[in-house]
């Protein structure tokens, strides 16, 4: 790490390989396709009935939403890579751990982004019917970068850590579920376990977002759940070399 | 320059590699060799930066392997077995990768090397619909791209057709007159023809590492020749050639039918030293009124040399007589 502009630039051109592999290959298509069969339904079946110019019902169920359809991204990033052995020509280039794992997670994050962006489709549709309140909107599509970006970056992960690419989507999906989902079982657990486990609630960090507050302990939840998944991804890279 | 000093690689419990010492100035190429699973692939790995050694230092132009690698992979070309590439990226697009992360001028360096390796019919196609001889050429192309000092090759021919056998070697040739080139490979043949060295492996161990010319003499043996002759029995032939002078020794070998001749045998011979005992064969044919119909040098082959040095066990050499002079 003693030259960041030589760094960037190998992240950056992982990073664009990565893109185009997700393009010309139908995953984009297909898991954008299918998140937006289920968000839209979430969205509009009871958009109509609610009679409320909001997209409450879309961002509540994001968190979930996006432990499903993220892990579906990066869960080949790293496996498919180990499994077909090109990890080898990749990493005998001139590039470190870090600027490999950074391209991908680099690349994920667009991807999971760019899956938002027809959802944009529903503020406008709330906004025909309505005046919906900006904020909340905002707030919502911006916890929902932070969503992604920690998402991706534990996905990245969980495919670092095996060659099979199903493993690597359950493990990232089955972490990611479960910080979505940690809230709903707060209800049954004794009261000091909830204080110490409401820190680690995607779901209510997202949801203050959502509700469009900016509030930095919800940044920062997200930034460091990126970070030290993030960290975990390059250390699981060099301990491959180990 | 490579230097590698007392590198040893486990797994595990497993010792792959164990303490292997040996540098390789500019300009040579040399051939490691070994059986399967005695370390060749582990030692590249661990030149090429993509395994940590467990013990011993690597250096690459004097840059340390793991202090710091990517000035040290810089100078490294590297082609993996079997060349695993991204399979759904086109041949053109692939290079173009390869060569922004290189830092490499792609428009300039890809059609290069398009030519180089012949790749100019597979540029638009998918790399996963490539014959394995064309992969084998992205990757060769893959490896030149930054115009490396080392290029470091595992098993470069496999897969490909003779022409293209032919073509390869003939560019490792050139490559290799100014440059160092690694290559690890099962075909004996291409080491005698292609390296200067050879540097061969067993059982994570260094079993030799000689100059090629050298090697034969250092580690191999004496000269035999295969005999056919018709109008004799094989024990005949044998006891004959036995006693011939400057003979060290005969065997019985397999014949192949020669038309018109029913009584045929043929006898492998090893030879004494430097001794000419051609005229005293063909003396002994005369005399005993036998036809000759064959009469091969056999140099001791750098396959009896690899088996020797790869094979401890000296029950297994007797099964081919050939081996078995070898392994006196």
């Amino acid at each position: 790490m003693s030259k960041p502009v030589k760094h960037q630039t190998a992240a950056v051109v992982i990073m664009k390989r990565e893109l185009s592999a997700y393009f010309t290959s139908p995953i984009a298509y297909i898991v954008t396709g299918l998140f937006l069969i289920f968000s839209g339904f979430m969205f509009f079946s009871t958009f109509f009935i609610s009679k409320r110019a909001e997209l409450r019902n879309f961002f509540s169920m994001l968190p979930v939403m996006m432990s499903f359809f993220v892990p579906a991204l990066t869960m080949r990033l790293f496996s498919e890579e180990k499994r077909s052995g090109s990890i080898e020509t990749l990493m005998t280039l001139p590039v470190t751990d870090f600027q490999a794992v950074l391209g991908k997670f680099l690349a994920a994050f667009i991807m999971s982004a760019v899956m938002l962006v027809p959802t944009l489709a529903y503020a406008i549709t709330a906004a025909s019917f309505g005046s919906p309140d900006a904020g909340p909107v905002i707030g919502g599509y911006l916890g929902a970068l932070f969503l992604c970006a920690a998402f991706s970056a534990i996905g990245l992960f969980a495919s670092s850590v095996t060659k099979n690419q199903i493993i690597a989507f359950f493990v990232a999906f089955a972490v990611c579920i479960l910080l979505s989902l940690i809230s709903m079982f707060l209800v049954v657990l004794p009261a000091p376990v909830v204080g110490f486990l409401s820190y680690f609630t995607a779901d209510t960090h997202f949801n203050s977002i959502a509700r469009g507050i900016i509030d930095t302990r919800d940044l920062l939840y997200f930034v460091s759940l990126t970070a030290l998944f993030f960290g975990l991804t390059v250390k699981a890279e060099q301990n491959d070399r180990r | 320059m490579i230097e590698v000093s007392h590198v040893s690689r486990t797994f595990g419990t497993f010792r792959a590699v164990n303490d292997i010492s040996f540098s390789i100035p500019t300009g040579e190429i040399v051939g490691l060799l070994g059986p399967n699973g005695a370390g060749k692939t582990t030692t590249m790995r661990m030149i090429t930066g993509f395994l940590a050694a467990s013990g011993g230092t690597i250096k690459i132009d004097g840059k340390d392997i793991t202090a710091d690698p990517v000035a040290a992979k810089k100078k490294i070309g590297y082609m993996p077995e079997a060349a695993p590439l991204y399979s759904d990226m086109i041949v053109d697009d692939y290079l173009r990768y390869v060569a922004e992360i290189q830092g490499m001028d792609f428009t300039e360096k890809v059609p290069h090397l398009c030519e180089i390796c012949g790749l100019k019919e597979v540029m638009h196609k998918n790399i996963c619909e490539l014959s394995r001889g064309y992969r084998q050429r992205v990757g060769l192309a893959h490896a030149l791209m930054n115009d490396p000092e080392i290029l470091i090759l595992d098993e470069p021919t496999s897969g490909l057709d003779p022409n293209q056998i032919g073509e390869v070697r003939a560019l490792i040739r050139e490559i290799g007159k100014t440059r160092t080139v690694i290559i690890s490979t099962h075909i004996l043949g291409e080491v005698e023809m292609l390296c200067n060295r050879v540097i061969i492996i067993s059982q994570g161990r260094l079993a030799a590492d000689s100059p090629t010319s050298e090697l034969r003499e250092r580690y191999g043996h004496s000269l035999a020749l295969q005999i056919t002759a018709g109008g004799c029995t094989p024990d005949e032939l044998v006891k004959a050639l036995t006693s011939v002078d400057g003979s060290a020794g005969a065997t019985t070998a397999s014949t192949e039918p020669v038309t018109g001749e029913t009584k045929l045998a043929s006898a492998i011979v090893s030879v004494k030293g430097n001794a000419e005992i051609r005229p005293a064969i063909f003396k002994l044919m005369v005399k005993e009124g036998w036809t000759l119909y064959e009469l091969t040098p056999q140099r001791n082959s750098l396959e009896d040399v690899f088996r020797a040095l790869t094979t401890g066990d000296a029950a297994e050499a007797k099964k081919e007589p050939v081996t078995k002079e070898a392994a006196k």
